[in-house]
C-alpha cells in the first residue's frame, strides 16, 4: 500500500467522483466474473443435477449412448495424474528454488530464472504436441519397460504399456506445474529475512545447513501454498494432458493404463454432445473441477497471504 | 566435535549443493527439449506459403496457416479491447485507491480467478453467448403439422419460418422433450447446432433466454449459423486478462513514488488528472509490459477457443463466424492421423512459441532499469 496524499480540495470534484466510480466499477467486475463463472456452470448443470443427484459423484459409468453419466473415473484420473505431476514437481522445483536462492553462484542465477519463466510460458498445446511424438514414444519404448522390469511386482507398474496413459499424463502435469512451483517458491525463499542466515552462519552452519535450519523451516508455510497453487494448476491443466493421457474413461490399478481427467473431457466431448443431458453431465463435470480449484486456489492464497504480506505475488 | 563429523557436513553440504544443481538442470531440460524439437521437427515446414496460404484439404500437400495466424491476431487484438481498459482501470483503483477492506478482497478474488482452468472459462463464454448467439429464430409457434413433423414459427416481425425435425431435433421445454408439447402460441427459439463434423444439422429450441437474443438482435448479432464464432472467442481471451491485468497494473502502480503525486497536488490538479497524467504515465511502461505478458499467456490459450471461437478452415469475414486460431490448429493437427497435418502442427507451434518468447524476452529488456532500480 503506498500513502495517501493528503486531500487538498473538495472530494466532491465532479472530474474526480466519477474517476473513481469508473475505476471502482471495473475493480469490481472480479465479483461479476466469479458470480458469471458459477452462474453459468449452475445453469448449465442443473439438469444432471436434478437426474443424477449426488450419484454422479460416484457413479464410475459413463456411456453417452444410453445417457448414463458419472465422474468419478475423472476424478480418480485427475487426481491420480496431478498427484503424480506433485510426486514429480515439488522435489524438483523446491530444490531448484533453493539453488536459485541459496546455493547458485551469482552467474547462474539471472539466465536460470529466465529459462524457468520461458518454460512457464510454453503453450500447453505445444507442450502437448511434444508429449504426443517425442515423450510418449519414448516413455513407451525406454522408461516404461524399464519401470515395468523393475518395479513390475507393484500392481502399479504391471499390465500392457500403451504409451498415452495416466502415468504419461502425470508427467506432462509435473513438466507443466514445475516453472509456477519453483518460481513462487523463488518468491518465498527471496522473503525470507537475511538475519536468519546471518544467525546460523554465525553458529558455523554450512551453506546447506543454513539453507536447511534457517531458510526452509522459516518457509515452510509460504512453500506449502507454493505447492498447493501447484496442485490448483495440475487439476485444471487441460491441453496437454488431453494430448497424452489416452481418453479412455476407466478406473484402472496399473499406470501403464490411459485414463481421463474432468478438463480432458469436457475438451474433447462438450462440442460433440449430443443431447441436452449430456451436454448438461459436462457442465456438471465444470462445476465438479470448478469446485475442487477454487478451494485448492483459497487454500493456496491464504497460505500466501499470511505467510509473506502483500509482498510476495503468486506469479501466472 | 571429532574430525569425521566436520567431514561429514562438508560432505552433505557439497552433495546437497550438486543435488539441487541436478534438479536445476532437470527443470529446464524439458524446455530445452521442446525448442530442440520444434527446431528440428518445425523449421523445414516454414516457408512463405505457410504464412500466405489456407489450410489444404487432407492429401494435398503444402497450404499453410495464414487464416490461423491472422485469426490469432485478430482474437488477441479484440480480447486486448475487452480486457486491457477494464483491467488497467481496476488496477488504479486497486493502487490509488486505499479501502483496506474491498481491495483486499478484490486482489484475493483476481487471484483465485486467475488460477481457474481455462476449459472452464470455455464453457462459460459457451453459456453467455455461443448458446444465445446461434438462436437465430425466435417467435410464436403458429401451426403443427398434423404428421408432427413440421411446424411454423411466426417470427415477431411477421415471417413465418418452417421448421422440420428430424432425428437429431432437441427440445428444450422445461423438460418436455417431444414435439406434442408445442402448441400453437408457445414461444420458441431454434438455435443450429453445430455439431463437430461441421453440419449444421441439430435444431435445439428454448423457451427462455429472450431477453439475450432481443440484446444480440438489437446490435445485429443474431444472424450467426450457430453461435461459435469470433466475439466469443476474443470475449473469453478478454475476461482471462481482466485479472491478469489488474494485478499487474496495481503491481506496477505501486512502485511510482508518493512523492510525485503529492508534488501533482500541491500545483493544484485534481486527483483524476495527476492519475492519469502523472502516476499512469510515470509508469506505462510497467503498465505496458504486464499487458504484453498477458497477451502472450492467452495468445497459446486453446482449452477456451474449443468452444467458442471453435475453428475454420477459411477465412473469417465476419464477427459472428467460427475463426480460426493457431493453437486450435495445432492442436487439431496434431490429434489427426495425417503426417503431412503433424509437419504443419510442427511448423504452428515454433512460430508460436517465437511470439510467445519473443515477448517474453522483450519485456524482460523493456523492463530491465525498473528491475535494477528496485534492487532485484
Amino acid at each position: 500500500m503506498s500513502t495517501q496524499p493528503a486531500k487538498l480540495y473538495s472530494a466532491s470534484h465532479w472530474g474526480d467522483r466519477a474517476f473513481k466510480t469508473l475505476t471502482l466499477v471495473m475493480a469490481l467486475s472480479v465479483f461479476v466474473l466469479i458470480v458469471l463463472i458459477g452462474y453459468e456452470l449452475a445453469h448449465g448443470s442443473s439438469a444432471a443435477m436434478r437426474l443424477f443427484g449426488w450419484g454422479f459423484l460416484t457413479s464410475s459409468d459413463w456411456d453417452p449412448g444410453k445417457d448414463h453419466y458419472g465422474a468419478l473415473p475423472f476424478i480418480f484420473g485427475t487426481l491420480v495424474s496431478s498427484a503424480i505431476g506433485l510426486i514429480i514437481a515439488v522435489p524438483l522445483s523446491i530444490a531448484t528454488a533453493v539453488y536459485l536462492t541459496e546455493l547458485a553462484p551469482q552467474w547462474v542465477r539471472q539466465p536460470l530464472t529466465i529459462f524457468i519463466e520461458l518454460l512457464a510460458a510454453v503453450p500447453s498445446v505445444i507442450l502437448g504436441l511434444w508429449g504426443i511424438f517425442v515423450m510418449v514414444p519414448w516413455l513407451s519404448g525406454h522408461l516404461f519397460p524399464l519401470l515395468q522390469n523393475t518395479l513390475g511386482f507393484l500392481p502399479l507398474f504391471q499390465g500392457p504399456i500403451f504409451g498415452p496413459s495416466i502415468l504419461a499424463g502425470g508427467i506432462i502435469v509435473a513438466i507443466m506445474i514445475l516453472p509456477i512451483i519453483t518460481s513462487v517458491a523463488r518468491e518465498i525463499l527471496r522473503s525470507v529475512p537475511g538475519l536468519q542466515r546471518e544467525a546460523a552462519y554465525a553458529l558455523g552452519a554450512t551453506r546447506w545447513e543454513v539453507t536447511r535450519i534457517a531458510v526452509l523451516s522459516y518457509a515452510k508455510k509460504g512453500l506449502f501454498g507454493a505447492v498447493i497453487l501447484g496442485l490448483g494448476r495440475a487439476l485444471g491443466e487441460t491441453m496437454a494432458v488431453t494430448m497424452v493421457i489416452g481418453n479412455s474413461p476407466q478406473i484402472a490399478k496399473s499406470l501403464f493404463a490411459p485414463g481421463y481427467t474432468l478438463a480432458s473431457v469436457v475438451a474433447n466431448e462438450f462440442s460433440e454432445a449430443t443431447t441436452d443431458i449430456y451436454l448438461s453431465a459436462l457442465f456438471e463435470i465444470g462445476l465438479v473441477l470448478l469446485g475442487v480449484t477454487v478451494l485448492v486456489n483459497v487454500l493456496a492464497q491464504l497460505l500466501l497471504k499470511t505467510f509473506a504480506g502483500p509482498g510476495v505475488k503468486p506469479q501466472n | 566435535m571429532d574430525a569425521n563429523n566436520h567431514q561429514w557436513r562438508k560432505a552433505t553440504n557439497v552433495f546437497m549443493q550438486t543435488l539441487s544443481c541436478v534438479c536445476a538442470i532437470l527443470v529446464i531440460l524439458p524446455l530445452l527439449l521442446v525448442f530442440f524439437h520444434l527446431l528440428s521437427q518445425g523449421a523445414s515446414s516454414i516457408n512463405w506459403a505457410f504464412f500466405t496460404q489456407l489450410p489444404k484439404p487432407v492429401g494435398e500437400a503444402g497450404g499453410g496457416m495464414a487464416n490461423a495466424i491472422l485469426g490469432s491476431f485478430i482474437l488477441i487484438l479484440l480480447a486486448s479491447l475487452i480486457g486491457v481498459p477494464i483491467g488497467v482501470l481496476g488496477g488504479v483503483f486497486l493502487s490509488e485507491y486505499s479501502h483496506r477492506q474491498l481491495n483486499w478482497w478484490i486482489r484475493f478474488f483476481a487471484d483465485v480467478i486467475n488460477g481457474v482452468p481455462s476449459i472452464i472459462w470455455g464453457m462459460v463464454v459457451y453459456g453467455l453467448v455461443v448458446v444465445p448467439l446461434g438462436l437465430p429464430f425466435r417467435g410464436t409457434v403458429s401451426a403443427v403439422a398434423a404428421d408432427q413433423k413440421h411446424f411454423t414459427v411466426l417470427e415477431p416481425d411477421g415471417i413465418p419460418q418452417v421448421f422440420t425435425v428430424d432425428a437429431q431435433t432437441r427440445f428444450k421445454l422445461g423438460g418436455g422433450n417431444q414435439l406434442a408439447s408445442l402448441s400453437p402460441g408457445t414461444d420458441v427459439i431454434i438455435s443450429f447446432h453445430a455439431s463437430s463434423d461441421d453440419t449444421q444439422s441439430a435444431e435445439t429450441i428454448y423457451p427462455s433466454s429472450l431477453w439475450r437474443v432481443a440484446l444480440l438482435k438489437a446490435v445485429g448479432w443474431h444472424n450467426s449459423i450457430a453461435g461459435f464464432s469470433t466475439l466469443a472467442g476474443a470475449l473469453v481471451l478478454g475476461l482471462m486478462m481482466i485479472p491478469l491485468i489488474m494485478r499487474t497494473t496495481e503491481e506496477v502502480l505501486q512502485l511510482v513514488p508518493t512523492g510525485y503525486r503529492e508534488a501533482a497536488l500541491a500545483l493544484g490538479i485534481a486527483q483524476w488528472r495527476m492519475i492519469a497524467q502523472i502516476v499512469l504515465r510515470t509508469a506505462m511502461k510497467g503498465i505496458v509490459t504486464g499487458v504484453l505478458l498477458a497477451l502472450a499467456r492467452v495468445a497459446g490459450e486453446t482449452a477456451p477457443l474449443l468452444f467458442t471461437a471453435f475453428g475454420n478452415a477459411y477465412w473469417t469475414h465476419k464477427l459472428t463466424e467460427p475463426i480460426a486460431a493457431l493453437p486450435l490448429q495445432i492442436f487439431n493437427y496434431a490429434i489427426s492421423p495425417y503426417d503431412d497435418w503433424h509437419r504443419q502442427a510442427w511448423a504452428g507451434a515454433l512460430v508460436l512459441i517465437l511470439l510467445v518468447s519473443a515477448i517474453n524476452i522483450g519485456v524482460r529488456v523493456l523492463t530491465r532499469d525498473r528491475f535494477s532500480k528496485r534492487g532485484a
